[in-house]
């Protein structure tokens, strides 16, 4: 299954707020036990959306500004992001179908 | 592989925690076409445990999640396949095999184990849902280091709530531990563990009824339940480990659940319906550990071998 990319404080301007596509960022941290059990339920979506949205994660204690920026104060946190604006957040961790209720619904 | 029903599983797993995937490891094992249904994330509780102890074997004991991606990567090397899907009914068809309805569509099985566990109990006071993921979590394995030198209250008396509150010290200033009795349920080991710890201060017969903020949490209202005294304690987050409740609205009108929600079977884990077994944390039983639900979910896999063996199916 492909892994899902890596964005950083540095390139999230490029990749997520100026993309064409809808995008969703998955905030997680290596020391996040749930976050590692939803990277394969996100890399499934990433797939069955592939060439309509683009899924990022971001590392939250390598970037410490977006994380701050969009007080993510518990992970994991999956931020969907349409047009250079915050579309959609989903906190913890909730069924696939939800995660595609509400994917569906901020890009809609 | 029956004719009637070629498109059928023999056994379909509801529920990827501790007893189900260790049901599909043996029902892989056994050569069986296994499927795995998970509503949320794989592993269950153990997957939010920071630290396993007493599972055996394991003499430093093993972190949760790394246990719980190790029986996910065992499980599917045998060939059980495993989808993210919400089971909303398992239907007996008399004389073909169940029916398993989940929010994406239909599936079958010749028979079916149910492990879905129990999820974590919310408080139900003010201010909880309206702040979760902004300083009220059920997880602090996962949020703990968003706190960093801030004060918490860790909420709760049993294993889960010491853990946590244990591992919440590695970066709160202070953690106050809420409890509504006057005693721990946790093990002795991990109360020893908490009494020592100087970041810990222990608050019993007290609950907290309001947790308070504008935009994440600054306050929590505390009432002490003997006394009728209210204190607000300023805390950046509240850890909530209250106990859990049985998902086994699938099960109602199927199997006989007690009290607790809890569905009742025999030592084989058959319930009364042929083909049907519960295992885990869904069961009646008094000990609710990962060790019990695995060897639940052994027991229930070697139950329905026999029972397909039995039936006649994928024989030869």
């Amino acid at each position: 299954m492909a892994e899902t990319s890596e964005v950083t404080d540095a390139t999230f301007e490029a990749d997520v707020m100026k993309s064409d596509l809808p995008v969703l960022v998955d905030f997680w941290a290596p020391w996040c036990g749930p976050c590692r059990m939803v990277a394969p339920i996100v890399e499934e979506l990433g797939e069955e959306y592939a060439g309509r949205v683009n899924f990022y994660k971001m590392n939250t204690d390598e970037n410490p500004t977006i994380p701050t920026q969009y007080g993510i104060r518990s992970i994991p946190s999956l931020l969907i992001f349409k047009s250079g604006e915050l579309a959609g957040t989903i906190v913890g961790f909730r069924p696939k179908s939800d995660l595609k209720k509400r994917l569906e619904e901020a890009i809609a | 592989m029956s004719f009637d029903s070629p498109q059928a599983y023999d056994i379909a797993v509801v529920g990827g925690g501790g007893a189900g995937l260790t049901a599909a490891l043996y029902g892989a094992r056994a050569r069986r076409r296994t499927l795995v249904f998970e509503r949320l994330i794989t592993g269950g509780q153990i997957a939010t445990t920071e630290l396993v102890e007493n599972f055996p074997g394991f003499p430093q004991g093993i972190n949760g999640t790394d246990f719980a991606m190790n029986l996910v990567q065992q499980v599917e090397h045998f060939g059980a396949e495993l989808r993210y899907e919400d089971v909303q009914a398992i239907n007996p068809q008399h004389g073909k095999p169940f029916r398993i309805d989940t929010r994406e569509g239909s599936y079958e099985a010749h028979a079916v184990i149910a492990t879905a566990g129990a999820d974590y109990n919310k408080l139900g006071i003010p201010g909880e849902e309206e702040l979760v993921g902004r300083g009220v979590s059920y997880c602090a394995t996962c949020d703990a280091a968003f706190f960093q030198d801030e004060e918490v209250i860790v909420v709760g008396g049993g294993d889960a709530a010491c853990d946590e509150a244990l591992f919440t010290t590695r970066y709160a200033s202070k953690v106050w531990l809420v409890h509504r009795r006057e005693t721990f349920r946790a093990s002795a080991l991990l109360q020893e563990r908490v009494f020592a710890n100087p970041k810990i201060e222990v608050i019993f017969n007290s609950v907290v009824q309001r947790i308070s903020g504008e935009q994440v949490v600054e306050t929590a209202e505390l009432i002490n339940t003997e006394t009728g005294q209210t204190h607000i304690l300023p805390v950046g987050a509240v850890f909530i480990f209250i106990g859990q409740t049985p998902n086994s609205h699938l099960l109602k009108g199927l199997v006989e659940l007690d009290e607790g929600g809890h569905a009742q079977v025999d030592l084989q884990m058959c319930t009364k319906v042929p083909g049907l077994f519960v295992a885990g944390d869904l069961r009646t039983k008094a000990a609710r550990q990962l060790v019990s639900a695995c060897g639940d979910g052994a027991t229930a896999a070697l139950a329905a071998e026999a029972y397909l063996a039995k039936q006649g199916i994928g024989e030869g």
